[in-house]
Parts: C-alpha cells; structure tokens; sequence
C-alpha cells in the first residue's frame, strides 16, 4: 500500500506505484506491469528503450547510493523521481535532491518516500522535495499544519531559497 | 561580541516552540524513542548514566556576563547548582529533567543562548582560540567568520544528518590554538600578498582512530568559506561510510580515497558552489566584523605590579600577553585540586560574570582546556581580580602545569565512558598539590580521557591518559609526546596499561625521568623529543614484567 501523499500543500490522491525487485528476479528480466511506475534505478538502466516505449508516463525510484550522476541526461523522461530514505537518519537523499534540483534542473516531481517524518519535512522542502509519502501511521494533518513552517527565514541558501539571508537581507 | 538582530532571536525562539512541541509528541506517544532521539540530541539533549545530560552551545567560546549568570540561574533552578565547562566551549548539566529541558531552552533564548547542534550528527558548534581578538600573536582575528559559518551551520537543510558529527576549528594565529589539525575541517587564517584567506585541513580527528588532517588547500580566499564546505560536506554526505559509525567520520573517507582524490573530487563539487550566491560579501562580513570591534580600551602603560609571591606565581601562570598596552587576559582556573577539572558552581557563575562587568567590558571566554578567560583586564586590575577569584577557588596558578589538566566527566558522568577519569584526575592533582614542585616542572599538558572518543583530548597531551575496559575492570594507557598547536601531534603509548591505583605513581616517575634529564630551562616536551620514550617506559615499568617476561611468569605460574 502506498503511504499518504502530501503534494502541494494537500493530501492528494497517489497513482504512482514502486516497482519491487523481488528474490530471484533481476532487473533484466523482471515483468513490466501496466500503470503508473517508479522504476528502480538498474531496472531504468537495464531496459531504458523498452520502458519509454511503452510507459507514457515514467517515475524513477532512487535508493541512497544511487549516483544522479548516472541519470542525468534522462531526467526530461520522468514526470516523478522518489527518494528513498530506508531509514530517515541517512542524509544522503537530501544530497540527492539538491543536485537534482540545483545542479542538473530536473523541474518534476521530487518526493521523498519511506521513512519520511515529521520532523524532517521543514529540511526536505527546502532541498527541493515538492511531495512527501509519509511513513504510515503518522499524521498528515499534523505535518501539514506544522512540519513545513518550522522556521520562518534560514540563514543559508538552498533549493527553495537560493539566496542567504545575508544577501535576502542586504 | 556579536549580537543577535531580529532574524537571529526569531530562529531560536522558533527552535524553542519546535523542542517543546516535539517533546509533547513523544510524551503523547506520537513520536517513538528512536523518532526522538537525534531530534533531542540536535538539541543537546543525551539521556546518561544518572540522568539526562544537557550541553549549552557556547559559539567559538564567547559568552557575555548576563548568558553566564542565566547559566547559573539554570543549574540552580533546574540541576544540583554547578555545571561543567567541555572542551568544545559547551557548558553542560547533569541532571536536568527532559520535561524541563523546554523551559530551560526559551530561558536560554531570552539571552540569546541555546543548544542547537551541540550534538547528534551534524555539523557542530565551532571552536576558536580564547584569546581571539586580543592575542599579541594573532594575524586575523577569526569571530566575525566564525560567527557567519555559525550562522551557515544553523539548520543546514542538507547536513542535518550526515554520517556522523562534524566538527569545525578555527585559527587565527602561527601558534594555533583550537586543535585545528584535529577536527573534521581546521581552518588557519593567514593573509598572502595582501589578501587574507585560510589553509584548509581537512580529515583530521582523535577518538578511536586519531589522524592528524591533512591540507585539502593551501590559500582559499575567505568569501570562499561556505561555498568550499558546502563542496566538502556534499562529497563527505554522500560517500562517507554510514554501515559503521566508528568508521563514519570524513577523516575514514580521507584515508580511504587518499588525500589527492578527495581534493579532486571536492574541487570538482565546488567549480559549481564556487562565485555562487553563499560567496560571503564585504558588507556581511563588515556587518559582522563591527560587533566584534574593539572595546574602549584606554590609553595605558605598563602597570607596576605588587610583589607578592602567591600574586606574581598566578600572573606568571594564569595571564596571557595582550595587545593592547597595559591590559592582559586572565585565566579563572576551573582546575582547582580536587575538584573535576572543568566544573563551575552556580555561585562561581555569579561572581565570574561580576568580575566580568567589573574588569573586562562584561564579556568572557570559554576555553578548550576547560578554563574561563576575562580577556580584556588591565593589568592595573589584576591584583583586585586575583582577589576575588581566589576568595572565589578560581585562582589555583596552574594553567598549562600538571594539575591545569584537561579532563572529561569519564565514568562518573558518561554513559560511553569505559572507566573513571575524574577520581584518576584529583588522585594526580593530590599527588602534586604542593605548588613550589608544581613549578619547577613547569609547563606540560596531562590530558585525561575515559574512554577512546577521547572529549579529554588524551592524544595530544604531552602525557597522555586513556581508560580503558579489561574483563569489566578499569585500566589505563598513557601516552607521552603528544602536542597540540601548530606541530601537533599524536602521543605515543608507552606500554601496558595500568590500575587507577598506580596512575599517581607512574606520572610520578615520569616526571622524575625528566627532571633527572632536562637542560636548563627545557620544557617537558623537548626534553622528551630530544631522549625519547625508553628513558621513561624503563623507569615506569622498572621491576614489572610485561611483554613476553609476563606471559613466561603466567606460563609458570
């Protein structure tokens, strides 16, 4: 089941499902479903052609180490790219979606799935995350009331706001 | 010193409302312990041995007499009336309740004091020199930089959880005194041809695998500063080890890649944050340079000082030489015998911060050998100052002698601690109490850790104390030769560890190996660079079996 999408602000209805790489299969030869999919990263490798072939809309999953590097000159396919936080003390999506949006313009969907709290949501959207699958059980109506208000102006620059507050200020 | 403007006070009391909040969801249940924990630690908040342990930031070691006597006000109010001064400028309570660790923060905030990143993994509070600004030996006065990394580092959205701590030092003398070649990135400021830039080291660390740094670049212009540790902690963020925490920090990475690959590839992260909008401007650091101007000295010229022996032995100790003429900076000694090195009553606040209003334009510093400076006195003053702070324990004439060690809380305190350091301290200081002694041997660094995360900076005392654990009892390593400043290094183990019972006995005999050795007026350090170790690894281990003697005995036993 897919956790509760937050997006613009609401909770929205999500269409978009992961693919799973389950035992036994590999990215070669796993079965392609219908609908809307986040590909794995090796999957998206493996079979490029065949999934812009035949999926009209295209979403990219990434796990942690997963370099953007490698996906770079793709990034007009997908209409979404999730990032994976297995366990939301690893920083490293964060990285992940400042270079996504930063460096490389991707201008889609950037959501963060997985362990995605509360408490990190003021972080994620300043790096550029626009949409958030909250890890289940928790409250959307509490993080939409309070998790993206946590501070009213940063100190430093970042996605949402490239400028510091030094120069914002000036 | 720097104070907070209307955006500043705004952060802190949003952080305020934020911990109380997250606080109420974990009472509630709406928060797991495991949710909560880097969210408390982020705010300095450990859950330890006796209690919960509470650490105050205090940025680059500044701290005005009114943020002390809150201080006080709060270990009075809320703890058991002292606290303890670390050796990265934090003041810590140990025994506060978490349910007040709320209240504690929006006290704090009304001073414009808090507890942000003094913890958890990410990037910490910054470390300078205590005599910052006033130092006769200092090339850049390094605050006002230090204070906009401060503010840069302040919920860095990017860096809020990296693989592991982060710490940041920065000098601005030759000497160096912030320890810079042993943190996650050391900062020297020096100006080339004018213009005024920093080295920058980077991977350097003690605790469990101690490596000093090493040069990622030799001249970086400072507007570079936030632009070029941006590139540094992305590259540390993405590719540092996260399966191992004891194998977590920039400086593994470092080792790992070699320093040449990881300058090639934090070069290459930076050629895109490089003349960017975090390029720090001229009138931001003008904006901030101005809070950190100098005080309204006077016009003065050396003072005659009285002739009094106890008097002149704590001005030869504990004052330290000051550009202004006719002013010095005074060390309050937090090293009394036998009291942990580094604790301070609630009163003794009170009256440092008094001493501070009265003699030194109300400001303080923290140090990190866990001293308090009153940077800015004159030295017709001094006599009243020696007064009042020996009246107050604050007076013992022992900075940079023996018993002036550095200690952390150890065993008694600390959960990670594998054996005791503080009973081991005073035992040392009991042994050495008599003062005529103490200067004779003059200066030599003791730093005392209890455990390999090494917060008592063992590695780099010129004697060097570790506990550790063997089959659940407590022992100890010593280490001889380490240093800190410019040519910092790391101490060297001189053999088998020993029982606390010995530990007075063995810096003993290795005292008397260097007084039996010294040249005139040789310190400690160069008489052990110019014999080495055997002279006193054979004196320590005299008539003790170890090594393969010991394993014959047992054998035969």
């Amino acid at each position: 089941m897919m956790a509760q999408l937050i997006k613009n602000g609401s909770l929205t209805v999500d269409t978009w499902n992961s693919l799973e790489i389950a035992e036994g299969e590999s990215p070669e030869t796993l079965s392609l479903p219908e609908g809307d999919l986040l590909f794995p990263l090796a999957v998206w490798l493996a079979r490029k052609n065949e999934i812009i072939a035949r999926y009209p809309r295209i979403g990219l999953l990434l796990q942690p180490a997963d370099r953007v590097e490698d996906v770079a000159a793709d990034l007009h396919y997908f209409q979404v790219i999730a990032v994976n936080f297995p366990k939301f003390v690893d920083g490293r999506g964060y990285s992940t979606a400042a270079l996504l949006r930063q460096r490389y313009q991707f201008a889609g969907e950037l959501r963060a799935v997985g362990d995605v709290l509360h408490d990190q949501l003021f972080f994620m959207r300043r790096v550029g995350f626009d949409a958030y699958a909250l890890k289940d059980g928790k409250s959307v109506e509490a993080a939409l009331a309070s998790g993206f208000a946590t501070f009213s102006q940063p100190y430093q620059g970042a996605t949402d706001q490239p400028l510091p507050a030094f120069r914002r200020n000036a | 010193m720097y104070q907070y403007n209307a955006l500043d006070r705004q952060l802190i009391n949003e952080r305020v409302a934020q911990f109380r909040d997250q606080v109420r969801r974990w009472k509630a249940g709406e928060l797991s312990d495991e949710e909560f924990r880097p969210l408390r630690l982020q705010n300095g908040l450990y859950i330890q041995r006796h209690a919960p342990m509470f650490r105050i930031a205090v940025p680059y070691g500044m701290l005005n007499a009114e943020q002390l006597r809150k201080m006080a006000h709060l270990a009075r109010t809320y703890d058991r009336g002292y606290g303890h001064f670390t050796t990265r400028h934090n003041l810590q309570l140990n025994w506060p309740k978490i349910e007040d660790v709320p209240e504690m923060l929006a006290e704090l905030a009304t001073v414009d004091l808090h507890a942000i990143q003094t913890s958890g993994n990410c990037l910490r509070n910054i470390t300078t020199d205590q005599f910052a600004g006033v130092a006769a030996d200092e090339i850049i006065d390094p605050r006002p930089l230090a204070e906009i990394m401060r503010q840069w580092t302040t919920f860095h959205p990017e860096f809020a959880f990296l693989p592991r701590k982060f710490k940041i030092a920065i000098s601005g003398t030759e000497e160096d005194r912030a320890v810079t070649w042993f943190h996650d990135i050391g900062l020297h400021l020096k100006q080339v041809d004018g213009q005024v830039g920093f080295t920058v080291i980077v991977g350097g660390g003690l605790g469990r695998t101690p490596i000093r740094g090493q040069i990622i670049r030799d001249f970086l212009p400072w507007q570079d500063i936030l632009s070029y540790c941006e590139a540094v902690l992305r590259v540390y963020n993405r590719y540092g080890r996260r399966d191992n925490a004891y194998k977590a920090r920039i400086k593994i990475l470092v080792q790992a890649l070699g320093i040449e690959a990881f300058r090639e590839q934090v070069e290459a992260e930076w050629a895109h944050g490089k003349n960017g909008p975090m390029t720090i401007t001229q009138a931001e650091y003008d904006r901030v340079a101005a809070h950190f101007a100098a005080p309204a000295y006077e016009t003065l010229s050396a003072a005659e000082l009285p002739q009094e022996k106890a008097f002149l032995r704590w001005v030869d100790r504990n004052t330290h030489a000051h550009k202004v003429p006719g002013y010095a900076a005074v060390t309050l000694s937090l090293k009394k015998h036998g009291i942990a090195p580094g604790d301070i009553t609630a009163e003794q606040m009170e009256i440092v911060a008094d001493l501070a209003d009265r003699y030194s334009f109300g400001e303080l510093r923290i140090s990190h050998e866990q001293n308090i400076i009153l940077a800015d006195v004159k030295q017709a003053d001094l006599y009243a100052v020696w007064q009042k702070a020996s009246a107050a324990g604050l007076a013992t004439p022992n900075i940079g002698l023996l018993t002036g060690m550095i200690c952390c809380p150890g065993g008694d305190f600390c959960d990670l601690a594998n054996a005791k350091s503080i009973p081991i301290a005073t035992a040392i200081q009991a042994r050495f109490d008599d003062l005529d002694y103490l200067f004779d041997i003059g200066e030599i660094d003791l730093n005392i850790s209890g455990c390999m995360n090494a917060c008592g900076h063992h590695h780099v005392g010129h004697i060097g104390v570790l506990g550790v654990d063997k089959n659940d009892a407590e022992f100890y390593q010593v280490t001889l030769g380490g240093r800190q400043g410019y040519e910092a290094k790391l101490g060297k183990v001189i053999g088998p560890s020993f029982s606390a019972e010995e530990m007075p006995d063995v810096v003993e005999k290795i005292i008397k190996v260097y007084l039996a050795n010294r040249h005139e007026d040789e310190r400690f350090i160069d008489t052990f660079d110019r014999i080495g170790l055997d002279p006193f690894k054979n004196l320590v281990y005299e008539g003790r079996a170890h090594g393969k003697a010991k394993s014959a005995a047992q054998e035969n036993a």
